[in-house]
């Protein structure tokens, strides 16, 4: 028992710093993944809802490939694709260049594809729940296209789409793990190494599943404060 | 006015199609789509080698098989599982239901990946134990922590879907049949069940999506399935058609689900069609 409570101490023999700064670039992917997503998947839900065929099917092909697809088969066609994509690209330039893409941004890149496919389609089913009334009912005043949408359709719409995007958040969170398979040093990383190191691994994988269940149980509290934030105009009706 | 007159009127031109800002938009990411489509197109021409397919294709075979193997095994099993947790779910007893929402929460709330692990590398540590009660041989092959790990894993979502669905009927239903004299195996059967089931397709639906792109996974703890395959491929040729090969194989296999499914929600709805 004393032999664990070592492993998982601050210092030198222990592993807990170590398996703090995995945590840490979990968080900080899964924060840096979600403004993109949820831009990309927002502007993918406007090609959708457009009247354009064309721009309808542009943002399909989108939805269809990066949901059709594993998430770790699309974090390796990015990882490696763009890898031998840039490198034919400079070579063009410079025969001797080496380029070597960064894992957090692939990362980033992998999971934000597959973060705004889904929620392009929580936004396209919030859009369709705001009555068509509203629209008719700002241009009326005389508000401008891009006004209705900041101001009368936007804050209806981020609170028909919470929930669903919750959801994704939650998932996102858990799918961050999957860089730990192309070498970024995240919490699972960090804990299969410690658990190579020290042959603790029932260990450190509990520990590492218990820390990903700690982020969730942490993200649900804040979700929820969101939520009740979002919905403080409902509760008098 | 009478029908001649209106049957006079001239009718008003039709509306111009006009070329919005929507449609060069449309237009560009489309082009945007067909060049990519078409770069991958003449990528695989220009990378085409008889030898290397001849060579890898049975293997991708091999490794498709592994893949629908697994995924078909882990739902199955995961769907025999979920009853009694999602019964414990619902049932009154205050230990009961909260023991089966801990494992629900548990294995919804951490990554598929960690849990893989957690069996294949985590119960190596317990190994005296296991080979103590002759599970050892079990947990040693990485086809049976992976089957394992992924019937857990499905059990907690399915179990989820399950007790939605239930309780998604409503109760006068539980009542009528009651009043009819039916017993509550009976009721669940003939009268529950088939309507939990329209409302559960879709779900289950997802969920064997979710788990043949979460299947992916197990290429990591050296099962050869799909995925596996294509990385031993690709770490032998580094030829990234191998990658591209996957992702079509993939694509074809979710989109042909997915249809499939839409397919049998239209037929097992018909009846509440208009």
């Amino acid at each position: 028992m004393e032999r664990v409570f070592t492993l998982l101490s601050f210092g030198p023999e222990g592993w807990s710093d170590d398996i703090a700064a995995g945590v840490l670039v979990t968080v900080s992917l899964a924060l840096a993944t979600l403004p993109l997503g949820l831009v990309v998947g927002f502007l993918v839900a406007l090609g959708k809802r457009s009247n354009d065929r064309l721009l309808r099917i542009a943002a399909n092909i989108y939805t269809t490939l990066f949901r059709g697809l594993p998430e770790l088969l699309t974090l390796f066609l990015v990882f490696y694709g763009a890898q031998i994509g840039l490198q034919k690209l400079v070579h063009l330039f410079d025969p001797r260049a080496n380029i070597e893409i960064n894992a957090f941004i692939a990362g980033m890149v992998a999971l934000g594809a597959v973060f705004s496919s889904y929620a392009s389609e929580v936004f396209l089913a919030a859009f369709r729940a705001i009555p068509q009334g509203q629209y008719e009912g700002s241009f009326a005043v005389g508000l401008s296209r891009l006004q209705t949408m900041r101001l009368i359709i936007l804050p209806q719409l981020v609170r028909l789409a919470l929930p669903g995007l919750s959801n994704l958040w939650l998932i996102l969170l858990k799918d961050t793990a999957l860089v730990s398979v192309i070498g970024l040093a995240d919490t699972l990383r960090q804990a299969g190494i410690a658990a190579r190191v020290t042959k603790e691994a029932f260990l450190f994988f509990g520990i590492a599943c218990l820390i990903y269940l700690a982020l969730a149980m942490l993200s649900s509290v804040a979700l929820g404060a969101i939520e009740r934030w979002a919905e403080r105009s409902e509760v008098s009706r | 006015m009478s029908a001649d007159r209106t049957a006079a009127l001239p009718r008003p031109p039709a509306e111009k199609k006009r070329w919005t800002h929507q449609r060069t938009v449309g237009l560009v990411l489309l082009c945007l789509w067909a060049a990519l489509g078409l770069a991958v197109l003449f990528f695989m021409i220009q990378a085409w080698d008889p030898a290397i397919f001849s060579r890898y294709a049975p293997r991708y075979m091999s490794g498709l098989w592994t893949t629908i193997r697994l995924v078909v095994l882990s739902v199955v099993l995961g769907a025999l599982l979920s009853i009694p947790v999602a019964y414990a779910r619902m049932s009154k007893n205050h230990v009961l239901s909260s023991l089966a929402y801990a494992y629900v929460y548990f294995f919804r709330g951490t990554p598929l990946l960690a849990q893989t692990f957690l069996v294949y590398y985590g119960l190596g540590s317990f190994r005296p134990e296991l080979q103590a009660i002759g599970l050892w041989t079990f947990f040693r092959e990485a086809w049976y922590c992976a089957v394992f790990a992924f019937t857990l894993n499905t059990a907690a979502y399915q179990a989820e879907i399950l007790r939605g669905a239930i309780e998604s009927v409503r109760r006068g239903q539980w009542e009528a049949a009651a009043a009819l004299g039916l017993s509550k195996l009976q009721t669940l059967r003939k009268i529950i069940v088939p309507q939990a089931m329209i409302v559960a397709l879709r779900p289950y639906g997802n969920e064997i999506i979710l788990m043949i792109k979460g299947s992916a996974i197990v290429a990591i703890i050296t099962v050869y399935d799909l995925m596996g395959e294509t990385r031993r491929a690709y770490s032998q040729t580094f030829d990234f058609q191998t990658y591209i090969w996957a992702a079509l194989i993939y694509l074809v296999i979710v989109e042909l689900l997915r249809n499939l499914i839409d397919w049998i929600e239209g037929r097992i709805t018909r009846h509440l069609k208009r």
